[in-house]
């Protein structure tokens, strides 16, 4: 023992130990994720027991398991209930009951001891709604403007058929106010600000201003057809209604607009959930968010994170690699050069919180108040480009990634080798010719390489965004059916900060917990594959010039 | 052939051109990049620096006073600075405009035939109230008042012109209060009146009066009635009485008098005043000549006839104990000759001061800050500031002087950011982040040490998580490990550098802070046996047959401890609730509060050290090993050769060799959790308290100024505060980086001449 202790074997080992507990931290982290993001999705059976309170009353408990934990006992002593003797851990569910409209509460607790005659009944319905959350419970009727229409085995295909015509119904609403109303709605806004335009020039004739009237008039005609339309949409969608009843035996009416699906997860077999499964991931990525981004899709959160990636890497790239061409080919290498590289470099190790407070006063204080007094009087007091927006983030975050495509692209500059460029020139090419015809291409792995790593950092940044465009719920997305379709000024959603928002700034944190790991999961895997991809690139770069280099 | 080289010549001509295009085009743009870069830190001084200039005074207009042959007793400006109102002896109110003097109303208070005016008051300055006392024994009470009227007759630039009527209200009627029955003169008058109550205190020979009306509505009809209460207050000592002051809460009354002594009274019961202290304002020095309150009626600042302000207000006798007393807490830079008038700021814990020479100085008690001194004229005896304290008036005899004040942001100097201050109603000087409050009378408390303190807590904490496991770990993965397994760890542990820190964030606060909450003792214990249990397992592979042993090749020892570890997480935590229940009586947080005094937030440091231990861990580990990995073979053989053992050769010799690999490497990482957002913003509960307690949160510069930035009102001064903390992480991140960056380029050059 002794000896083994003097050769420093232990040591090595302790060594190993800490790789052990690194990886199994990160691999660890990432299954939390996958698992909690993953089983998200999958319908759950739901348990119909009974429960008993303190006092000894039985009361009918409906709903998901969503966690099991164990605690000692002197935590649940003020619980109110005599627990048996010499049992020092209890077991504990978190049973998701949903009915938020009927009890307030989405969730409640349950001790293992207390809860009795588990079953799982076939017939026990889950209802999605639109709003309140989700409703556990038994259907017993449908009605149609107030009759009842169907009863017991014929109210569940009833339910489908009736649900199928009202989610189509729902679907028209949301076409015309989101499509049709809303370019309405902009015209009339784009209306009032060309008056005003006019206005502020002196230039606002009669004759422009009744041209101005008679447009509005017409937009406004067809706002009121659409109005009309939507009336008589939001009437039909109202006739349906389903009449169950929850867990305490209440019966609540339920009208089917508000219903988004219905299933019956108990009876529904592997190749069923699947199926539902599926759907379900199929919403989340492609529908747009419901009862304030706790449920429904992310839509609009992926497609600002792109959008605002896309316009960064537009930015960044040109600027990134002339900015490296001229440190590694043209500025003279020297003690100024060097500095240069060492701040720059040190840039990268900025907070990124400081890029933010940056953005905020220059670009949108700044140049956006600027730009407004310049170019949008009209719109003022209400600011165009004087607020944050996609394009000042894009543009904050262009400069947090900056040092990331001058680093990566210098250093793949570096590595091509002496005598490619002077067989260039000796060839009788110009410099720019030998940068342009040899240099650059052979060099643009490596950009490449650095402009991944670019996008998967700003994929991932959130804190400056904060300061300089994300909103938790943004109205539009920054590209639309209006003219001029790419709206530079909006502001955006975006995956990071609607992780960080539905996690610690909605009302029901419990409810949208599993959401938030579904988002994270999204991201993990949109950031690890864009970083294996810039390995992957650079690792074939290195290759290619090893085998140059020998040759 | 000419045809051919001409063109040759011109295709030459216009390559060599594209090839200066480009030259100088890549230069611009180059350099303009780097511009930009440096641009951050230029544009976060640009908007810092204001901060730190002091005032300044632009002389707007000079002209004589209106009525220059009645002396002034008391000047005032109403909201816009556009009207000044003076008050003179003859109980005559003039309201004039300040630009050039020009009378605007003229007004004669209604006296009672055959009486002067004696004394006079003004209540707190927001409530524009005044009062003046009369040879006969009585006060009159008035308010002046500014009605503004949007003629829209007049309508300049697209906005109507505004017009400002002034006007004198009586609030209790135009006759006069009698204050003292005897009829005497009133020598010394002060008084305060609200909705409700009203109070006036006044000297009527050697006798000091106070008079209070109560005015109670009754439930039933709208009918106010009047209850009056009178007293007579004890003079404490015998000097002449120069000044009396009443707050604005009509509570405290202050009594200067002789050469510099103060009685504090306690006016809570009306009928029955309370001498609380007396004390020598100058420990008898210097002369008092001008007693005021600040704004909020708590501090008092006393000048004297050496040209010094001291402020004072009421702090704990001693500690822990409950009466209050008046103390000295700081004092001004001298103006040079005796202070003849102090002017509070409105709404900022500023004021003005003149003496008699002629200077004016611009104070802020707080930031205890000179922010101008100048000479105005050759004396000075009225000073007022406007309300928006943009405007002075100064009276140099039958001269006035209109000013217009440039003083943005009074309340930052270098002791108020980073210095303990003695704020109002605080018991001893504090480090204080409290950056909006809800009224004016509490000012926003804006010192960077609670939150620098909280930024530095939460990198210790990680550092030390995330240190020892990553030093460790590139050791062995740079050294030890099998290269095949190094290919696989090395790169999957550092795609987690790239991992979005709002997941770690979300992770921490969501999962790991309730879940650490429920398993404390697990973590603790896990700490504890950990080591133990993997030196264990080492030698149990030590003790094992060595056909056994040799079947595992050398290098994958981390490997074989992955279950070894899982299985001692698994027993620490599960065993966790158990040993609460033995050892801590069944709920460790009660038992910490009770037996340690130590107390427990949900989200606390132990969580941020371990979720931005571990957002670190990736890029200790990654420059470390790197460094580790660098050093030159041969090293390592010669001294494998010389017969050390592997563990000697890593310690004296490897460790030794790439030790400013590693030290630049957890330089880089402190910079990181230095300035790390969102794992602090969603894993901390952000207050900024001062405590090393690891079960405590904290606030950190970051998260302070993502919480704060999107509420703040541009140009302020907590916005202004705010960029500098900004540029207080990017000058720390810039250095420390620096740093590591010189380190780790000395150590390139060492090892290729190695």
């Amino acid at each position: 023992m002794n000896s083994w202790f003097k050769s420093g074997q232990p040591w090595i080992w302790l060594n190993a130990g800490a790789v052990s507990v690194s990886l199994i931290m990160v691999f660890g982290l990432v299954l939390l994720i996958s698992v909690r993001g993953l089983t998200y999705f999958w319908p759950s059976d739901v348990i119909d027991a009974t429960y008993m309170t303190p006092s000894g009353d039985t009361r009918r408990v409906i709903g998901e398991i969503d966690a099991v934990e164990t605690i000692p006992r002197v935590q649940a002593a003020d619980s109110g209930y005599q627990f048996e003797e010499g049992k020092e851990e209890l077991t504990r569910y978190l049973l998701k009951t949903g009915n938020r409209d009927v009890t307030g509460a989405d969730f409640q607790l349950a001790f293992a001891d207390f809860l009795t005659d588990i079953s799982y009944p076939e017939d026990l319905l889950v209802a999605e709604r639109h709003e309140w959350g989700n409703f556990y419970g038994f259907l017993l009727k449908i009605k149609e403007n107030g009759q009842v229409v169907a009863e017991g085995e014929q109210a569940r295909d009833e339910l489908e058929k009736r649900l199928e015509r009202s989610t189509e119904l729902h679907e028209r609403i949301k076409d015309i106010q989101k499509g049709e109303i809303g370019a309405i709605n902009y015209q009339m806004e784009q209306l009032r600000l060309e008056k005003r335009e006019l206005e502020l020039e002196k230039e606002l004739t009669a004759e422009a201003e009744q041209d101005i009237e008679a447009r509005r008039q017409a937009l406004e005609a067809k706002y009121r057809v659409l109005e009309g339309k939507l009336e008589d949409l939001y009437r039909q969608n109202q006739r349906d209604s389903m009449l169950a009843e929850t867990m305490s035996g209440r019966q609540i009416e339920i009208p089917l607009a508000k219903v988004v699906r219905t299933y019956y997860p108990n009876n529904m077999g592997l190749i069923e959930k699947t199926g539902f499964y599926l759907a379900k991931v199929w919403e989340f990525v492609s529908d747009e968010p419901r009862e304030s981004n706790t449920e429904g899709g992310i839509f609009p959160a992926i497609f600002g994170t792109v959008m605002m990636v896309l316009i960064m890497s537009v930015l960044v790239t040109p600027f990134g690699v002339i900015a490296a061409i001229y440190l590694r080919e043209y500025a003279t290498q020297g003690p100024i050069i060097r500095t240069i590289r060492i701040a720059v470099n040190n840039l990268a190790g900025v907070p990124s919180i400081v890029y933010g407070v940056f953005g905020l006063g220059f670009f949108v204080y700044f140049l956006g108040g600027n730009i407004d007094q310049l170019f949008f009087p009209e719109a003022l007091p209400a600011p165009t480009f004087g607020t944050p927006g996609i394009m000042w983030s894009s543009l904050t975050l262009a400069l947090l990634t900056l040092p990331v495509v001058i680093v990566s692209t210098e250093e793949g500059l570096s590595r091509i080798p002496r005598s490619i460029r002077e067989g260039s020139l000796a060839l009788g090419a110009t410099k720019a010719e030998t940068l342009w015809r040899t240099i650059i291409p052979m060099a643009s792995p490596a950009m490449m390489t650095g402009l991944i790593l670019a996008v998967a950092r700003a994929a991932g940044e959130v804190a400056p965004l904060m300061l300089v465009g994300v909103v938790k719920l943004a109205p539009n997305l920054p590209l639309d059916g209006n003219f001029p379709y790419l709206h530079l000024e909006r502001k955006f959603m975006h995956l990071g900060f609607h992780i960080y928002d539905v996690g610690f700034q909605s009302p029901n944190v419990e409810a949208a917990r599993p959401l938030v790991y579904a988002t994270s999961l999204l991201l993990i895997l949109v950031i690890v594959a864009l970083n294996l991809s810039a390995i992957h690139i650079r690792n074939r770069l290195r290759e290619k010039y090893r085998a140059l280099e020998g040759g | 052939m000419t045809s051919f080289t001409e063109q040759s010549n011109l295709i030459m001509r216009w390559r060599l051109l594209k090839d200066a295009v480009a030259r100088y085009g890549v230069a611009i743009g180059g350099m303009g990049v780097i511009v930009a870069i440096t641009l951050i830190m230029v544009y976060l001084l640009f908007v810092v620096i204001p901060m730190f200039q002091g005032a300044s005074v632009d002389k707007v207009a000079e002209y004589t006073v209106p009525y220059p042959e009645e002396r002034t007793l008391y000047l005032t400006m109403e909201e816009h600075a556009d009207i000044g109102m003076r008050l003179t002896d003859q109980g005559r109110v003039i309201f004039f405009n300040t630009v050039d003097g020009s009378l605007r109303k003229e007004q004669l208070l209604p006296l009672p035939a055959g009486t002067s005016v004696t004394s006079w008051s003004a209540g707190t300055p927001a409530s524009r109230i005044m009062a003046v006392g009369l040879s006969d024994g009585q006060v009159l009470l008035f308010h002046h008042h500014y009605k503004i009227n949007f003629s829209e007759a007049k309508v300049e630039g697209g906005k109507p012109v505004r017009e400002i009527v002034p006007q004198i209200r009586f609030p209790l009627g135009e006759s006069p209060l009698r204050l003292d029955d005897r009829g005497r003169n009133i020598v010394r008058l002060a008084v305060e009146s609200g909705e409700e109550q009203t109070t006036l205190v006044g000297l009527a020979g050697e006798e000091i009066k106070l008079l209070h009306i109560q005015r109670e509505t009754s439930f039933l009809g709208g009918e106010a009635t009047l209850t009056e209460t009178r007293a007579s207050i004890p003079r404490s000592s015998r000097g002449a009485i120069s000044q009396i002051l009443l707050d604005k809460e009509q509570r405290n009354l202050y009594v200067a008098s002789g050469r510099d002594d103060l009685s504090h009274y306690d006016l809570f019961e009306k009928d029955a005043p309370d001498l609380k202290q007396h004390l020598s304002l100058f420990g008898g020095d210097q002369q008092l000549t001008s007693l005021r309150f600040l704004t909020g009626d708590i501090s008092l600042l006393a000048g004297s006839d050496k040209g010094q302000v001291v402020q004072f207000f009421p702090v704990p006798e001693h500690r822990d104990s409950s009466t209050r007393e008046l103390r000295r807490i700081r004092a001004f830079d001298d103006l040079g000759a005796p202070i003849q008038d102090i002017a509070p700021e409105y709404s900022r814990k500023g004021f003005l001061a003149i003496d008699a020479e002629g200077h004016l100085g611009i104070f802020h008690t707080t930031a205890h800050r000179t922010l101008l001194t100048e000479n105005i004229a050759g004396s000075l005896q009225n000073v007022a500031i406007s309300p928006r304290a943009d405007a002075a008036l100064m009276q140099s005899d039958n001269l006035l002087y209109f000013y217009d004040i440039h003083n943005e942001h009074p309340e930052i100097s270098w002791s108020s950011l980073w210095g303990k201050v003695w704020y109002e109603s605080y018991d001893e000087p504090a480090y204080v982040w409290q950056s909006s409050s809800a009224s004016n009378d509490h000012e926003p408390k804006l010192s960077l040490v609670p939150i620098s303190f909280g930024t530095l807590k939460a990198a210790f904490y990680a550092m030390l998580f995330a240190i020892p496991l990553s030093i460790m770990g590139a050791i062995y993965t740079a050294h030890f490990m099998a290269p095949r397994m190094r290919k696989t760890v090395k790169p999957s542990i550092e795609i987690m550098e790239a991992l979005p820190t709002v997941i770690i964030g979300f992770l921490a606060g969501l999962w790991l802070a309730p879940y650490l909450e429920r398993h404390l003792p697990g973590i603790f214990s896990f700490l504890i046996i950990a080591p133990f249990g993997l030196l264990l397992a080492a030698y149990a592979f030590h003790r094992l047959p060595g056909n056994l042993r040799h079947a595992i090749p050398e290098g994958w020892e981390a490997a074989l401890l992955i279950p070894v570890v899982l299985l001692l997480g698994y027993l620490s935590f599960s065993a966790s609730p158990w040993m609460e229940a033995v050892f801590f009586g069944g709920d460790i947080r009660i038992w910490m509060s009770q037996e340690l005094g130590i107390s427990y937030d949900q989200r606390n440091s132990l969580v941020i050290g371990i979720a931005m231990g571990f957002a670190v861990i990736p890029t200790i580990f990654s420059i470390a090993e790197d460094a580790i990995f660098a050093v030159p073979k041969h090293l390592v053989q010669g001294s494998l050769a010389m017969g050390a053992t592997p563990w000697q050769t890593m310690v004296r010799v490897v460790l030794l060799t790439a030790s400013p690999g590693i030290f630049s490497a957890v330089m880089i990482g402190l910079g990181r959790a230095v300035g790390e957002t969102m794992i602090v913003l969603m894993a901390t509960g952000n207050t900024p308290v001062m405590d090393m307690n690891i079960f405590e949160g904290m606030r950190t510069l970051s998260a302070n100024i993502a919480v704060e930035m999107p509420e703040s009102e541009v140009n302020s001064t907590h916005y202004r505060v705010l960029f500098l903390a900004g540029l207080v992480l990017f000058a720390f991140t810039f250095v420390v980086n620096t740093a590591a960056e010189i380190v780790r380029q000395r150590l390139r050059k060492r090892y290729s001449s190695l």
